[in-house]
């Protein structure tokens, strides 16, 4: 629904010239100065606590107990044990596992309803049956519904169909939790798509079949993209379902395995440091490379769960 | 192919087996449709949309459904007993307290995050490193909430007040530099609850800053050319000319970051665990139904927390239409 709003999500082609916005004029009323100082504020706080971790990470373990991340800078020693650390079996926190299944659970997790959704999308933008609207709107309203009203009836059902400990139960859960999204946004770009193209293809003797492949799925691509690092990230960054589902640990995806690492008494402080940035670093790399895209899901997902 | 993967070859097999699985779900649908020649849209799309209403129907709608008549039942879901479990959440003094807790979170988080984020996209607009600068509050926005409390464990961490004990959380060593004693940040309440909520807010802010920053940058520029030759003032220029164009954008963030912040699971579970009267709805939800196993009664919080969410999302639609209007 968040779509609807008038809403320019494509960045603004900066114009160097001496065009001023009204933000823009109403800052330079400001005394400039004091408005830079109050912007440099907020970005150097939201900035230093993630900083603070990257130093940590690097820092011997015995030094990130005892001293602040700060006195790196009065005493500066880096070493890379604690990477090696959380990459070591021995260690019982192999993160590697867990990288692996957070990939294997992601990658599936955000092609299956992109198949789907498309499908499905096209028949709600290019085709007429009865219940259309209802169905429509059924589908929409179910993005409201919080995720956990599901989880336990969701969780015996596993059980019953006997695919409980295996990726499956997340596969099946966050793909169906993604298609009321998905089919939105992508009905709401296949729709723009002006119907003399479908036309022409029509008269051309195309069917639904090759219509949907030759002349919507290249035109679709900016939508997919935005869907598909939306639920990438979702994905990559839940930590809720995988809890539920994955009662073994041979499934469990990063964010399980450091949320107990956070959780265990007496804090492994080098572990988390150096755990909690290599979680960090797949997701700001998709983020900085797609920005555009990741945007644009960001603003139509964003009632979803 | 549907049991527990524990080697990593098997893992991947596995990721590939179900991707291969649902094309060819989806080559078969295609398959068909292709043999329907003529104008029979009616099958085409009951093909087309079948998978999507199978999985809704078996994953969304009669888990919810479910849910809610759980909610009516026991502990172990096996004796009907009303509306009791509704009646514990709104008297239970523990869970007036996770009660008051998500008031807290859904009252500040919205409107701190909106506003800083306002600011920020007003402050930088048109700066020279706007890109930069907008990445920099952007960037806690795409990590997991999980990471984003590991972060922020190591700004509250308390050291005891001893001698030779130096403070490592930064907060703290702040507090100490100033002359004060170190404070269990994480521990009282409800100061703990605030502190959570810093966290998130941390997280939304670059949300309404992105969403916003968007709306002031789609102003028309004469509008504001006219305001100036008006002789409009700063101040006169955000509130007559700049908040009321942005309207319905800040009327979808507010909205957008009320319902997330309604469902913050992750950063309580990290930080405290729920513990030091912390806890929230979303998270009451999941130690009572899976740590407590008080099935019935985590049913009723995951319907309340359903139901809270509907008036949010009414008054946004409501919002939008009248913008639209």
């Amino acid at each position: 629904m968040t779509t609807a709003a008038p809403l320019s999500t494509t960045p603004v082609s900066k114009s160097e010239g001496k065009k001023l916005s009204a933000a823009s004029s109403a800052k330079s009323k400001l005394t400039s100065p004091w408005a830079s100082l109050v912007a440099i504020v907020i970005a150097v706080l939201w900035t230093i606590p993630t900083f603070g971790l990257l130093v940590s990470s690097f820092r011997p373990e015995d030094q990130i107990k005892k001293t602040g991340w700060w006195t790196f800078f009065s005493d500066p020693t880096l070493t890379l044990d604690n990477y090696r650390a959380v990459f070591d079996a021995e260690n019982g926190v192999n993160l590697a596992d867990y990288l692996l299944n957070s990939v294997v659970i992601t990658i599936p997790a955000v092609l299956i309803p992109l198949c789907l959704a498309s499908l499905a999308a096209y028949a709600f933008a290019w085709m007429n049956f009865p219940g259309k609207n209802f169905l429509f709107i059924t589908i929409f309203a179910l993005q409201i519904v919080p995720l956990q009203v599901t989880l336990l009836p969701l969780l015996q059902l596993f059980v019953t169909m006997d695919i409980d400990g295996t990726f499956w139960t997340l596969w099946l859960s966050h793909s169906t939790f993604a298609l009321p999204l998905a089919i939105y946004l992508l009905h709401n770009f296949i729709k723009e798509v002006p119907s003399s193209l479908i036309e022409a293809a029509r008269i051309d003797g195309a069917g639904h079949v090759s219509i949907f492949f030759r002349v919507l799925l290249p035109l679709l691509t900016p939508a997919l993209a935005a869907f598909g690092i939306f639920q990438f990230l979702w994905v990559w960054n839940d930590l809720l379902v995988a809890l539920t589902f994955t009662g073994a640990p041979e499934i469990s995806p990063m964010t399980v395995q450091l949320s107990n690492l956070s959780g265990t008494r007496g804090t492994a402080w080098y572990l988390l440091s150096a755990g909690a940035f290599v979680s960090i670093v797949i997701p700001v790399t998709v983020f900085l490379l797609l920005q555009r895209y990741f945007v644009r899901g960001l603003l139509a997902g964003s009632v979803k769960g | 192919m549907f049991t527990t993967a524990s080697t990593a070859g098997q893992k991947i097999g596995q990721m590939f087996a179900a991707i291969l699985l649902f094309a060819a779900v989806v080559g078969l649908i295609l398959f068909i449709a292709g043999r329907f020649t003529g104008k029979r849209d009616r099958a085409i799309a009951a093909l087309y949309l079948l998978p999507t209403l199978v999985l809704l129907s078996v994953g969304l709608l009669y888990p919810g459904l479910r849910t809610i008549y759980q909610s009516f039942l026991d502990a172990s879901l096996t004796n009907f007993v009303g509306l009791d479990n509704y009646k514990t959440i709104f008297s239970d003094p523990e869970q007036l307290t996770v009660l008051r807790n998500t008031a807290f979170w859904v009252l500040l988080t919205p409107f701190v995050a909106t506003a800083i984020g306002l600011l920020y996209a007003i402050l930088v607009d048109r700066a020279r490193v706007e890109s930069f600068a907008k990445a920099l509050v952007f960037l806690p926005m795409s990590i997991s909430f999980v990471a984003a409390s590991v972060i922020w464990k190591f700004v509250y961490e308390y050291r005891p007040d001893q001698r030779n004990v130096q403070q490592i959380g930064l907060l703290n060593e702040f507090v100490v530099m100033f002359g004060g004693k170190p404070v269990q940040f994480l521990i009282e309440s409800p100061l703990n609850t605030f502190l959570l909520i810093v966290i998130l807010v941390w997280i939304q802010a670059g949300f309404a800053m992105t969403v916003l920053s968007a709306a002031i940058k789609a102003i028309p520029d004469d509008i504001v050319e006219a305001a100036r030759l008006d002789g409009v003032g700063p101040w006169g220029m955000f509130r007559f000319v700049t908040l009321p164009a942005i309207r319905p954008a800040v009327v979808v963030v507010l909205t957008t970051i009320a319902i997330g912040t309604l469902k913050v699971f992750d950063i309580v579970q990290t930080m405290t665990g729920g513990r030091f009267e912390t806890s929230v709805i979303a998270n009451e939800f999941y130690s009572q139904t899976f740590r407590s196993d008080n099935r019935g009664f985590g049913a009723a919080l995951a319907v309340v927390l359903f139901i809270l969410v509907i008036p949010i999302v009414v008054y946004n639609i409501r919002q939008l239409r009248r913008s639209e209007a």
